[in-house]
C-alpha cells in the first residue's frame, strides 16, 4: 500500500518537555492506524501536528509526498474530530456539518445535498434541526464525525473519540466507525489510550511512550510479539519472568531460572540475561503434574482467585516467589475446582512465550 | 437546599433595606409637590416638568449620552481586543507592562487618572471639551471591558476555534463566526458596563471637560453642592428608572437564551 | 495547548492596537504628571515649567535634567497638612473597610445560603443600585442627612433627639457615605467565594463534633479568605482617593487627600503640588494594587 501520511525525524518541545522525540512513522492509504499510549506519551501532539495545531520543532511531516510545514490548519486536506467534540453550539446539527462545506464556497444546494448524505450516514436525519446542547451524547459523537467527514478529506483525525461515552455505547460505536472507515475507503487516524480500543478497531497499531514509537504492527503482532517489556506491559496482562538464555538452537532457545526451564520458539539470540513474556490466558492449571513438567511447567500454591465471568485469574506462588498469573475460561475449569492454598501446576507451549530484551 | 435561617433572613433584609432605602425616600421626594423635602404636598409631577424646561440640565444629559454611547463602543471594541490578546496573544513583549495598564485603572483612584490625562490634553495642546472626555471615558472604561471579556475567553473552549480552522475557516472568519457569537454576552455586558460608568463619572470628566461640554454628573454636582433641590431628585429618579429598565431588559433576555438550553446532559 | 504555531496578523493587530491606546492615555500622562512634579512653579500657562522639546537635542537635555526638582516633594515633607491628610485618608480607608466587611459578610453568607431559583435575583438586587450613579447614590443621603430630612425627623418623632441633629459635615456622615456606596464592592466577592463553598464541608465539621459556631471560624472563614482579600482591597485603594464622598457630605476638616490633590490644582493652580501629591498617592497604592492584581490573576488562571 502507498504511504499516505510520512512523520520523519519529527520532534515538538515545549518548554523544557519533549513531547514528541525524533518520531518517524509511515500511515498508508485506507488504512485504520491507532496511536495507542498513555496519556502524555505524545500522541494527541503527534496528531495535532498532522492537523496543523502545532508546528514540529524538527522533521517533516508530509501528506501524500506534500511538505506541510507552513501550510496553517484550515488549508489541510486532512479533518480532525476532537475529544470534546468541539461543536459550534450556536449552530444546529446541520449548520455544523455545513460549515466546513461553505469555508469552500460550495454552491448552496450542493451542501445541502452533502449534509443529508452525511446525516444519512450517521443516522441523524431527524435531529438536522436541534442544537448539540439537545443532543445526548452518543449524538453528539456522530455529529462530530459528519461533520468531520463532511468535506471528505484524504485523512480523518480521531482524537479520543469515544471517550466520553459510556461503555456499552463505546463498544458498539467501535464496530461502527470500523465499518464506516471500510465502507468510505478513507485513512483514519486514532488517538486512544484504551487498548481494547485500538485492538479491536485499527489496521495496525504505533504504540508510543515518552514520545517515541515503541512498537509498531497489527494488534495481533503486538499483543502476540510485544518488542519490550515495556509494550508487552501495556497491552494487556503480562507475567514476566527474568532468567537467562543458557542454550540457543536453530528453532528454540533454553532459558534457565533457579528451579524453572524454559524451552522458547524465537529467533535465535545471544546468550546473557532476558525476560520471557508469558500472557495468563496461555498458561493452564491442573491438579495434576503435566507432560514433560521439567520444561514450562512450574509448581505454586494458589494465593488468590479472581472471578471475572467469562474466566477466572488465579495468583500462583511459585515455590522461588514469583507470583504468576493464569487466566482460565470458566466453562473448562477441571472438573475438581480449584481452592485457595491448594498446591498447583503451572504449564505452557513453547510458542506461548516471547523473549524480550529491551 | 441549606434551611435558609432567620438570621440569614434577617441579615439579607437589612442588607437590601440598607441599599434600597436612600434611594426610595430620593424617589419618593421627586413627586413631591412642595419645594421643602421635608414637607409632603401631595403628589404631582411637578418636578418633572420644570425638569423639562431646564434646557441646561438637558444639554447636559445630552452631552453625557452622547460622550457614554460613543466611549462605550469604543472601549468595547479595544477591551475585546485587549482581553483577546491576553488570552491568546501568547508571552509577546511587554505584555507585563500590557496587563499591568489594563488592571491598574480598575482601582486607581480616579483623581489620578483624571489628572493625567488632563496634563496631557495641555501638554499636546488639545483643546478640552466632548471629545477629551470621549477619549478619557474610553481608556478607563476599555479596562473594565477587558476584564469581564476575559473571564468569559478563559472559559472559552478553544477546540471550537480550531474546529473551525480545522474546517477550513481562517482566523478572521473563525472569530467573527464562532468566536464572538460566543462571547457575546460578555461583549454586550462589557459595553453596558462602559455605558453606565461613563454616564457615571464625575471626577475623571471634571478634570478633562471644558466650556461647552458639561455632562450630566457635572451638571448635577454643581447643583448639589448649593443643596438639596427637588428638579434633582427627579432627574436622579429618571436617570435610575433608565438603568433599572436597561438592566432587567438585559436579564431577561439573557435568561431567556439560556432556558432554551437544556434537555440532553452537559458534560 | 500550550502556543499557537504562529501568530497571525489578525493576533498581532489584537495586541497593537489597545496596546497603542492604553500607552497613549495611559502610561504617556503618568508620566508627564511624574515629570511636571519634579517641575517649579511657574507663573505661566501652563503653570510649570520646564517642557521638553526633543528637537533641542543633547543640550536641551542636559537643560531639561538640570531644570528638575525636587521642590514639590520637598514642600510636601515640609508642610505637615499634606502628610495629615494621607493619614487621615489611610485611616479614613481603613476604618470603613473593617465596616464594610463586618456589615457585607452577614449579608454575603445569607446571599449564598438563599434558595439556588432564588439566587440569581437577590444578586442582581444587591448589584444594581452599583449601576445607578455614584453621584445619586451619595446624593440620596443628602436628602435623608439634611438638617430638616428623615433622619432627623425620625429621630424627633421617637423622641430619641430634642433637636435636629447636624449630621451632614461630620466624619460620620463620610463613613456612612463611602460604606453605603462601596457595600457592593465587598459583598460581591465575598459572596463569590462563599457561594463556592461546599455545603458537605459544614456537615462534615458537625459530623466531627465541632459545634456551629467554632466552625464558621474554623472552616467557612478560613475558605472565603480569598474573597475577603479581594474585597478588601477592592474597597480599600478607591477609597484612599476618594473626593466626591468627602466632598459632599465631610466637612472642612475632613480633608481627604483627593481633595487636597484636587484644591492643589484647581484652588491654587499649582500643578506641580498637585501631580506630587498624585504620585506619592500611587506609591503608596502601588503595594496594595499589586497584591490585588496578582491575585486576581492568579484566579483568572485557576479558573481554566
Amino acid at each position: 500500500m502507498a504511504v499516505l501520511v510520512s512523520f520523519d525525524q519529527v520532534t515538538k518541545r515545549f518548554g523544557d518537555f519533549t513531547a514528541v522525540d525524533g518520531l518517524s512513522l509511515d500511515i498508508h492509504e485506507r488504512e485504520f492506524f491507532a496511536l495507542l499510549g498513555p496519556s502524555g506519551c505524545g500522541k494527541t501532539t503527534l496528531l495535532r501536528m498532522l492537523a496543523g495545531f502545532e508546528a514540529p520543532d524538527g522533521g517533516r511531516v508530509t501528506l501524500a509526498g506534500q511538505d506541510l510545514a507552513g501550510i496553517p490548519p484550515y488549508r489541510r486536506p486532512v479533518n480532525m474530530m476532537f475529544q470534546s467534540y468541539a461543536l459550534f453550539p450556536h449552530m444546529t446539527v446541520a449548520g455544523n456539518v455545513a460549515f466546513g462545506l461553505k469555508q469552500d464556497g460550495l454552491a448552496r444546494d450542493e451542501i445541502a445535498a452533502r449534509v443529508d448524505e452525511m446525516l444519512g450516514l450517521v443516522q441523524l436525519r431527524p435531529l438536522a434541526a436541534r442544537k448539540p446542547d439537545q443532543l445526548s451524547g452518543g449524538q453528539r459523537q456522530r455529529v462530530a464525525l459528519a461533520r468531520s467527514l463532511a468535506k471528505r478529506p484524504k485523512v480523518l483525525l480521531l482524537d479520543e473519540p469515544l471517550a466520553a461515552l459510556d461503555r456499552k455505547l463505546r463498544e458498539e460505536t467501535r464496530f461502527e466507525l470500523k465499518e464506516l472507515q471500510r465502507r468510505l475507503a478513507t485513512t483514519f487516524v486514532i488517538v486512544t489510550h484504551d487498548q481494547d480500543e485500538a485492538m479491536s478497531i485499527a489496521d495496525r497499531i504505533g504504540v508510543m511512550n515518552r514520545g517515541c514509537l515503541a512498537q509498531v504492527g497489527t494488534p495481533a503482532e503486538i499483543y502476540e510479539r510485544p518488542a519490550s517489556r515495556w509494550v508487552a506491559g501495556f497491552v494487556g496482562d503480562v507475567n514476566l519472568i527474568e532468567g537467562r538464555v543458557t542454550a540457543v538452537y536453530p528453532s528454540f532457545v533454553m532459558v534457565d531460572r533457579v528451579g524453572m526451564r524454559l524451552r522458547v520458539a524465537h529467533a535465535p539470540v545471544a546468550p546473557g540475561p532476558i525476560a520471557v513474556a508469558l500472557r495468563p490466558e496461555k498458561i493452564r492449571v491442573s491438579h495434576a503434574v503435566p507432560d514433560g513438567a521439567f520444561e514450562n511447567g512450574a509448581a505454586g500454591t494458589v494465593a488468590d482467585i479472581g472471578y471475572l465471568g467469562t474466566l477466572s485469574l488465579y495468583k500462583v506462588r511459585l515455590d522461588d516467589g514469583l507470583v504468576l498469573k493464569a487466566a482460565v475460561m470458566n466453562e473448562q475449569r477441571a472438573e475438581r475446582p480449584i481452592h485457595v492454598n491448594e498446591r498447583v501446576w503451572l504449564s505452557w507451549t513453547p510458542d506461548a512465550a516471547v523473549l524480550l530484551m529491551e | 437546599m441549606k434551611r435558609f435561617g432567620c438570621t440569614n433572613l434577617t441579615a439579607l433584609a437589612l442588607g437590601l433595606a440598607f441599599l434600597y432605602l436612600p434611594i426610595a425616600v430620593l424617589v419618593v421626594n421627586s413627586f413631591n409637590d412642595s419645594r421643602l423635602v421635608t414637607v409632603w404636598a401631595g403628589a404631582s409631577l411637578r418636578w418633572y416638568r420644570e425638569l423639562a424646561n431646564d434646557a441646561a440640565m438637558l444639554d447636559a444629559a445630552s452631552v453625557s449620552f452622547r460622550v457614554a454611547f460613543l466611549s462605550a463602543t469604543a472601549a468595547t471594541i479595544l477591551g475585546t481586543l485587549a482581553a483577546l490578546a491576553l488570552t491568546r496573544g501568547g508571552r509577546f513583549r511587554g505584555r507585563l507592562l500590557f496587563s499591568g495598564m489594563i488592571y491598574a485603572p480598575l482601582v486607581m483612584p480616579e483623581v489620578i487618572t483624571g489628572l493625567s490625562l488632563l496634563l496631557l490634553f495641555v501638554a499636546v495642546e488639545i483643546d478640552r471639551g466632548f471629545w477629551t472626555i470621549v477619549i478619557a471615558h474610553t481608556t478607563l472604561t476599555l479596562c473594565f471591558v477587558a476584564v469581564v471579556v476575559q473571564s468569559r475567553l478563559v472559559t472559552f473552549d478553544r477546540s471550537l476555534e480550531e474546529a473551525a480552522l480545522d474546517l477550513g475557516c481562517p482566523p478572521l472568519r473563525t472569530f467573527l463566526a464562532v468566536t464572538l457569537p460566543l462571547i457575546w454576552p460578555a461583549v454586550a455586558s462589557g459595553w453596558m458596563l462602559a455605558f453606565a460608568l461613563s454616564l457615571d463619572d464625575l471626577v475623571i470628566a471634571s478634570f478633562v471637560s471644558g466650556p461647552g461640554a458639561t455632562t450630566l454628573p457635572l451638571r448635577i454636582y454643581s447643583e448639589v453642592r448649593l443643596g438639596v433641590k427637588p428638579e434633582i431628585n427627579a432627574v436622579c429618579t429618571i436617570l435610575i428608572a433608565v438603568v433599572a429598565l436597561g438592566l432587567i431588559a438585559a436579564s431577561l433576555l439573557t435568561k431567556r437564551s439560556a432556558s432554551k438550553a437544556p434537555l440532553g446532559a452537559r458534560m | 495547548m500550550k502556543d499557537a504555531t504562529h501568530r497571525d496578523w489578525t493576533t498581532r493587530a489584537a495586541i497593537f492596537v489597545p496596546y497603542a491606546w492604553l500607552i497613549a492615555f495611559l502610561l504617556l500622562p503618568f508620566l508627564i504628571v511624574l515629570k511636571i512634579s519634579l517641575s517649579q512653579t511657574a507663573i505661566a500657562q501652563p503653570p510649570y515649567v520646564p517642557v521638553f522639546d526633543p528637537a533641542a537635542g543633547w543640550e536641551g537635555m542636559k537643560d531639561f535634567f538640570a531644570a528638575l526638582s525636587l521642590d514639590s516633594y520637598l514642600g510636601l515633607f515640609a508642610d505637615q497638612l499634606y502628610a495629615w491628610s494621607y493619614w487621615k485618608s489611610i485611616q479614613v480607608a481603613a476604618i470603613s473597610t473593617a465596616i464594610l466587611l463586618l456589615i457585607a459578610y452577614p449579608v454575603a453568607y445569607a446571599l449564598a445560603r438563599a434558595p439556588r431559583r432564588w439566587q440569581g435575583m437577590l444578586v442582581l438586587l444587591v448589584v444594581l443600585p452599583f449601576w445607578t450613579s455614584f453621584l445619586i447614590r451619595v446624593y440620596a443621603w443628602i436628602n435623608i442627612l439634611q438638617h430638616d430630612g428623615l433622619l432627623n425627623q425620625v429621630l424627633l418623632a421617637l423622641r430619641i433627639v430634642d433637636a435636629p441633629v447636624s449630621w451632614l459635615a461630620t466624619d460620620h456622615a463620610v463613613y456612612l457615605g463611602i460604606v453605603y456606596s462601596y457595600f457592593p464592592f465587598m459583598v460581591l466577592p465575598l459572596y463569590a467565594a462563599l457561594e463556592k463553598l461546599d455545603p458537605a464541608l459544614l456537615e462534615a465539621a458537625a459530623d466531627l463534633g465541632c459545634p456551629p459556631s467554632r466552625t464558621f471560624f474554623a472552616v467557612t472563614v478560613p475558605l472565603s479568605l480569598p474573597g475577603i482579600v479581594a474585597g478588601c482591597l477592592l474597597c480599600f485603594i478607591p477609597i484612599v482617593g476618594e473626593f466626591v464622598i468627602p466632598d459632599l457630605l465631610g466637612s472642612s476638616s475632613t480633608s481627604m487627600i483627593g481633595q487636597v490633590l484636587w484644591l492643589e490644582f484647581f484652588g491654587n493652580r499649582d500643578w506641580p503640588v498637585a501631580s506630587a501629591l498624585a504620585v506619592v498617592l500611587l506609591l503608596i497604592l502601588v503595594p496594595p494594587i499589586l497584591i490585588y492584581r496578582q491575585r486576581e490573576t492568579r484566579q483568572l488562571e485557576r479558573g481554566r
